[in-house]
């Protein structure tokens, strides 16, 4: 279910690095557990995200959650598709719903974030635990 | 990493929506289904077709005896005695003070029984609250126990119950109720909702639940019927500008400030708060409850400040989407000479304001 080629946050956003740019998004677990979304805030171009602070934020009918920036570095392009169509991340989170691409800084700070298969768990154990 | 987990309180069809497979979360104490195929589908099936809900969580209280009347007017905001046997009103129950302990629906079963619904997470309160002021000959028993109760809301309810029982359902008007068969068992069958749609809260035998639960969902099969959880009942009561206790009423609000004057007849007698609402009025009532949109992206949620020329002004009780409008609405507590439609207003999101602006309620009506 987790693309092998993205890195994960245990607050359910994904990385995939491209050359020095990392694109960046939200996790089908999140996007599960929010509904359907309704809206979308996203940074700016240009605005510089460290890793770990406040990205931006989703909310759906019932509620609104933060997403963190998993990698830290410059916003070079914003998905403007989800301004108007943000029920795409409901869809398909792992591809056409990508929310920044970003110019990595950091490159190695992708070392810490999960595996695909890190993440399986990590979801698979938080879900039993509800 | 073990956490002590706190035990919830279930339905009687708690299974019924593990079956389903509806996301449940933690309602008040109770372990309710959310959603099931999603909050925007299950809100359109309601206010297009017809759609189920297990309000089994909500709390039921009998009062009966000679006295039954007068005591339940005593507690009571709205006029008992007005009441015809089979019909049903909106109330509020008060504090002292004013303010609320619960809003309720008070069933008149017979001149010496009344049947009041009342909110899930208030129920043990409510109780409390009227039995201890209870100093005439009526019994007040806390009935919780023996009734599940099942919402059928939308323009196909009906269509859909009425297979399921021979009581005339298009004989039962608006906020009245019958005593009637439902799936071969009594069934208590009242015209009431909370959706802003047509439809029948029926109350059952714990028992008896799942089966009729089960029945119900296969009569409206073909008018495509969906089980809905609390976050379609709550889109749906929003835009029907219909309180929630705990967001536009609680123990601080009176009901002139929660613009629910209706249901307050001080011309009936006693009953408690009635002094305090006497004062307020006569002293001038400084906040009331009206509605907004948004105007600017974003969406004012529960909680979230309200700005008038800049200034903090008043709060937000309930926001979100109208799956119906297809805008971003909500209620807010404002100054009494602002809280008019058409005032400019900001919300404050996520320390940014965004502006608003009041409307009339409520957001969403039905074609009679």
């Amino acid at each position: 279910m987790y693309p092998e080629n993205l890195r994960y946050t245990k607050e359910h956003e994904w990385v995939r690095v491209e050359g020095d740019v990392g694109v960046v998004g939200i996790t089908a677990h999140a996007q599960d557990q929010l509904g359907d979304i309704v809206y979308v805030d996203l940074p700016k171009l240009g605005a510089r995200l460290e890793q770990g602070k406040a990205l931006g934020s989703v909310e759906s009918v019932k509620a609104v959650s933060d997403i963190y920036a998993p990698i830290s570095g410059e916003v070079v392009e914003v998905n403007d598709t989800l301004s108007t169509a943000p029920e795409k991340l409901n869809q398909d989170p792992h591809g056409a719903a990508w929310l920044v691409k970003i110019k990595l800084s950091a490159p190695d700070e992708t070392k810490a974030l999960l595996s695909a298969d890190e993440y399986q768990s990590y979801v698979g154990a938080e879900e039993a635990g509800h | 990493m073990t956490q002590p987990v706190a035990v919830l309180k279930t339905t009687p069809l708690h299974s019924a929506h593990r079956k389903l497979g509806a996301k449940m979360v933690d309602f008040g104490g109770w372990d309710m289904p959310v959603q099931y195929s999603g909050i925007l589908d299950e809100h359109q099936a309601v206010r297009q077709r017809v759609g189920l809900f297990d309000v089994s969580h909500m709390g039921e209280i009998e009062i009966r005896g000679h006295e039954a009347g007068a005591f339940t007017d005593s507690i009571t905001t709205n006029a008992v005695a007005k009441l015809k046997i089979g019909q049903a009103h909106y109330s509020g129950l008060l504090y002292e003070h004013g303010g609320f302990v619960d809003d309720i629906l008070v069933h008149k079963v017979a001149d010496d029984h009344y049947f009041l619904c009342v909110n899930a997470s208030n129920q043990e309160k409510d109780f409390e609250h009227i039995a201890a002021g209870n100093q005439s000959g009526a019994t007040v028993e806390f009935a919780s126990g023996r009734y599940a109760q099942l919402a059928i809301q939308g323009p196909r309810a009906l269509a859909t119950l009425g297979k399921l029982t021979t009581t005339d359902l298009a004989a039962i008007v608006y906020y009245h109720f019958v005593d009637g068969v439902v799936s071969g068992v009594p069934a208590r069958i009242a015209r009431t909702g909370y959706t802003g749609e047509d439809g029948f809260e029926i109350y059952i035998a714990p028992d008896q639940a799942e089966r009729i639960w089960n029945e119900i969902l296969g009569a409206g099969a073909e008018f495509g019927i969906k089980p809905c959880g609390l976050g379609a009942r709550n889109t749906l009561r929003l835009e029907a500008k219909m309180a929630l206790y705990g967001h536009e009423i609680h123990a601080s609000i009176t009901p002139w400030e929660a613009d629910l004057a209706w249901i307050v007849k001080m011309d009936k007698g006693e009953f408690i708060g009635r002094a305090a609402l006497l004062k307020q009025k006569a002293q001038g009532v400084t906040r009331k409850l009206i509605g907004f949109e948004m105007t600017g992206r974003g969406i004012g949620r529960d909680g979230y400040e309200v700005l008038l020329d800049g200034v903090p002004a008043g709060w937000v009780t309930s926001g979100g989407p109208s799956p119906t409008l297809n805008k971003n609405i909500g209620l807010c507590y404002l100054p009494c000479d602002r809280a008019k439609p058409g005032q400019r207003i900001q919300v404050l999101i996520r320390s940014q304001p965004v502006e608003a602006v009041t409307v009339a309620t409520p957001f969403y009506k039905r074609a009679k």
